[in-house]
């Protein structure tokens, strides 16, 4: 029996809220109250040996992904393998990067085998699995500074279209980056996919060499880093717009092309207070930033 | 030279199967476990090391090793979960902003509902009491954070400004954090406890009597002792030779007054202590505290001087009182013209009772103010600037969760609302720190298209209401309706002299 996992109600009596070692999940669920007291004992129920599973597979989830490499046995580990495997001919990953919303995904799949539910959504750390029935809607808020969280966008997704998942990247946050953007937001189809594809997006949001950035091995930082002696970024100084623009243009161009294949529907990327959305065209699903109509900051 | 010595080794934290190995300085992949000089400890979930041992906060020595852990580590409420989290609380507190169309009286009318995530917003509290809470200006605490200060004094009572973005984003993390929690709760009318620098502890709750030090007040007082003597010095003619009521800020001395004059009440030779205003009128005849008016004496005794023989008389009958006649002493004077206390006589009790039964049931009233700025506005309309601009010309009116609200002139939508006027659970928060509250925008259909409105996202009222999830309220009686005809966004919360 895991003793460690803490599964409790938060103070609003309506967020479940789970945690064990490095998970840290909220979850909502909305619907007929019989139906989500069995969504939330679903999801404890699952969560119980989420991270034992994951921990016994961790040395092989660590290594950067192969082609043909061998799969992992676990479901959510298959999750993360098969969110990475897109990218791994052409860019180091490791499954290690889609970990948060495999995490969120099969907790809210549990969820909705368990219960019929109009809305519910799972958040891993900022990497969000939504349910959606017919009809219905979120609005999701984006942070600009993970550390210093204030919501810089919305980004209304409805039913009607498909995105049910929501990751966000960048060096500020809890996992190291390769690349300076503050925040990627990514939308798509579901949450492992869309937390693999803000790591790639985020990773090329970058300025090689310039001076005013700090890096360091990642294993100076965690030895035991899935990023081994890459370099990852650690402070960002100050930075000309002219240089904000080619980072982030650097990004842009590897959203279009995931926008291409399929992989996102849309991407949102923040640096320095600058914004670039990729995507837009999405039919039904907007990405508001300050100035627009759905942002109400006062 | 002595440098400490620096540990360099990682250290295995086994506090879960991920086995982390943690740097020095450092926090495992759960951001709340980390190495603090080869001690591994456990800190608030993601808050990085550094910042909390440079602060002295937060980081808690993972003692008891030897004990099974039993998992009890609980984020409190003020603690983020994670940070990016606060992205997801987002749908909780803000629905998507609806724009709702409803038909009144034959004119289509438009409500813009959303709500607000107010960085530019805090509380004005007034807490009626004759104690001295402290003095002005000094800051007013919560949870031992810095959360406003107390501004003037007004009649029967003491202003406190709480809030205000300097509080909420200027200080430091706690502070801001604990003056959200502040506010929140005083908007949800929950009690908290406040203590003033160099003053009281007050616990304060909206629509409920102030607990100052421990004691709840009961009544607000009648007026200033000055006030109260012209009141009731007919009611004191020929039952009393002198009457002193006590007060902080102005006392009052019958025979003295301009009202003991006309009366034609006799000269006693009384001698105040303080500083003597206009005839009958005293300042400072006592330092503020929370005893007798508001002064820190219990002896009343103590603000008189001896009476002036030439003109004083033994058997002189003496009322003292407070301003609100929860103290009050009656003396009469002996051969040496020395007061003596005895028992209030049947006829002047009538008149204390009198003082008490005027002075109203002292509440803590709570105004939330906050200020739309240009994004919440453009959530209404294109152009912003319009929309202060209809609110200003009394075509759009503004309410606060269907409450009445007063619109401050000039500039923006700076607004007040009393709190108890609003429904409960209207107020919410973000982390950043800052409160979310709704906010209404009514007005005619052609006036919203006029001045640039979503016309393509208006709703009917019908659609709304058919929809799930929806909470249902009942309006507040003593509220006006907030589609009822007529003009005025501006009638503010009412006076109360």
């Amino acid at each position: 029996m895991n003793t460690r996992a803490q599964i409790r109600l938060l103070d609003d009596g309506r967020r479940l809220h789970l945690n064990d070692g490095p998970i840290d999940l909220i979850i909502e669920a909305f619907g007929e109250t019989d139906e989500v007291s069995a969504a939330y004992h679903a999801a404890a129920q699952r969560f119980a040996t989420v991270l034992d599973e994951l921990c016994a597979e961790l040395t092989l989830l660590r290594q950067t992904a192969q082609i043909d490499g061998p799969l992992p046995s676990g479901a959510i580990a298959r999750r993360m393998a098969a969110a990475v495997a897109p990218y791994c001919e052409r860019t180091f990953i490791t499954p290690m990067a889609a970990v948060a919303g495999s995490v969120a995904e099969e907790i809210l799949h549990a969820m909705t085998a368990a219960a019929s539910l109009s809305r519910a959504y799972v958040n891993n750390g900022g990497d969000i699995a939504l349910h959606l029935a017919p009809g219905e809607h979120f609005v999701a808020g984006m942070v600009e500074r993970p550390d210093r969280p204030s919501l810089f966008g919305t980004a209304t997704l409805d039913a009607a279209q498909p995105v049910r998942g929501i990751a966000t990247s960048g060096w500020r946050g809890r996992s190291f980056s390769l690349g300076i953007a503050d925040a990627v937001t990514v939308l798509a189809d579901r949450a492992a996919v869309a937390d693999a594809a803000a790591t790639v997006i985020a990773n090329p949001v970058d300025l090689p060499g310039h001076p005013a950035i700090v890096r360091v091995p990642a294993r100076t930082l965690a030895p035991d880093s899935d990023l081994g002696d890459r370099l990852v970024t650690q402070k960002v100084g100050e930075l000309s717009p002219a240089e904000i623009s080619a980072a982030l243009d650097a990004g842009v161009n590897v959203a279009r092309s995931l926008l291409s294949r399929g992989l996102i529907r849309s991407a949102a990327l923040h640096l320095r207070g600058a914004t670039r959305v990729v995507g837009l065209n999405l039919e039904s699903t907007t990405i508001a930033i300050p100035g627009s109509r759905t942002l109400v900051h006062a | 030279m002595n440098i400490p010595e620096k540990p360099t080794a990682a250290i295995r934290c086994d506090a879960c199967p991920v086995l982390c190995y943690i740097n020095p300085g450092r926090t495992g992949a759960c951001d709340r476990y980390a190495n603090d000089n080869g001690q591994l400890v456990r800190i608030d979930p993601h808050v990085v090391l550094d910042r909390a041992v440079s602060r002295g906060e937060s980081v808690v020595p993972f003692l008891d090793r030897d004990r099974e852990w039993d998992g009890s580590i609980v984020t409190g409420p003020e603690n983020f979960v994670t940070a990016i989290g606060a992205g997801t609380t987002y749908p909780d507190y803000k629905p998507a902003p609806f724009i709702i169309s409803s038909s009144v009286q034959g004119v289509d009318m438009v409500t813009v509902v959303t709500e607000g995530i107010f960085s530019y917003c805090g509380v004005k509290v007034k807490i009626d009491t004759d104690r001295h809470l402290g003095p002005e200006t000094n800051l007013v605490r919560a949870q031992g954070e810095p959360v406003g200060h107390v501004t003037t004094s007004e009649y029967g009572s003491q202003m406190l400004s709480l809030g205000g973005v300097r509080h909420l984003t200027g200080g430091s993390r706690k502070e801001g954090t604990v003056t959200c929690e502040t506010l929140l709760n005083l908007c949800e009318r929950k009690p908290v406890e406040l203590t003033i620098d160099g003053g009281a502890t007050v616990i304060v709750q909206a629509g409920q009597p102030p607990v100052v030090g421990g004691v709840q007040e009961e009544r607000m007082r009648v007026g200033c002792g000055s006030a109260t003597i012209g009141m009731f010095a007919k009611q004191w003619l020929g039952k009393v030779d002198e009457v002193v009521v006590v007060d902080d800020h102005i006392t009052g001395v019958l025979s003295e007054h301009q009202a003991g004059k006309l009366l034609g009440v006799a000269a006693t030779g009384i001698k105040m202590k303080g500083h003597r205003s206009t005839p009958g009128r005293y300042f400072r005849v006592a330092e503020p505290g929370t005893a007798w008016g508001g002064t820190n004496i219990d002896d009343p005794l103590s603000i008189l001087q001896n009476f002036d023989p030439k003109t004083a008389w033994p058997k002189l009958r003496l009322l003292m009182v407070s301003t609100t006649g929860e103290h009050y002493a009656y003396f009469e004077l002996d051969e040496a013209l020395r007061p003596v206390e005895k028992d209030l006589p049947a006829s002047l009790s009538e008149s204390v009772a009198r003082i008490k039964e005027n002075c109203e049931p002292a509440l803590c009233t709570v105004l939330f103010m906050g200020g739309a700025g240009g994004s919440l506005r453009a959530g209404v309309t294109e152009n912003p600037v319009r929309l202060t601009h209809s609110v200003r010309d009394a075509l759009t009116r503004v309410t606060c969760g269907g409450a009445p609200v007063y619109v401050w002139p000039g500039g923006g939508i700076t607004f007040m609302v009393d709190v108890n006027r609003m429904p409960e659970h209207a107020f919410g928060y973000v982390p950043t720190p800052a409160l979310v509250a709704p906010i209404e925008f009514t007005l005619k259909i052609a006036d919203y298209a006029a001045l640039g409105g979503y016309m393509d996202h208006v709703r009917s009222l019908d659609s709304i209401m058919d929809e799930k999830g929806r909470r249902r309220v009942s309006a507040n009686p003593d509220n006006p309706w907030p589609l009822a005809p007529g003009k005025s966004s501006r009638s503010g919360p009412r006076s109360n002299q």
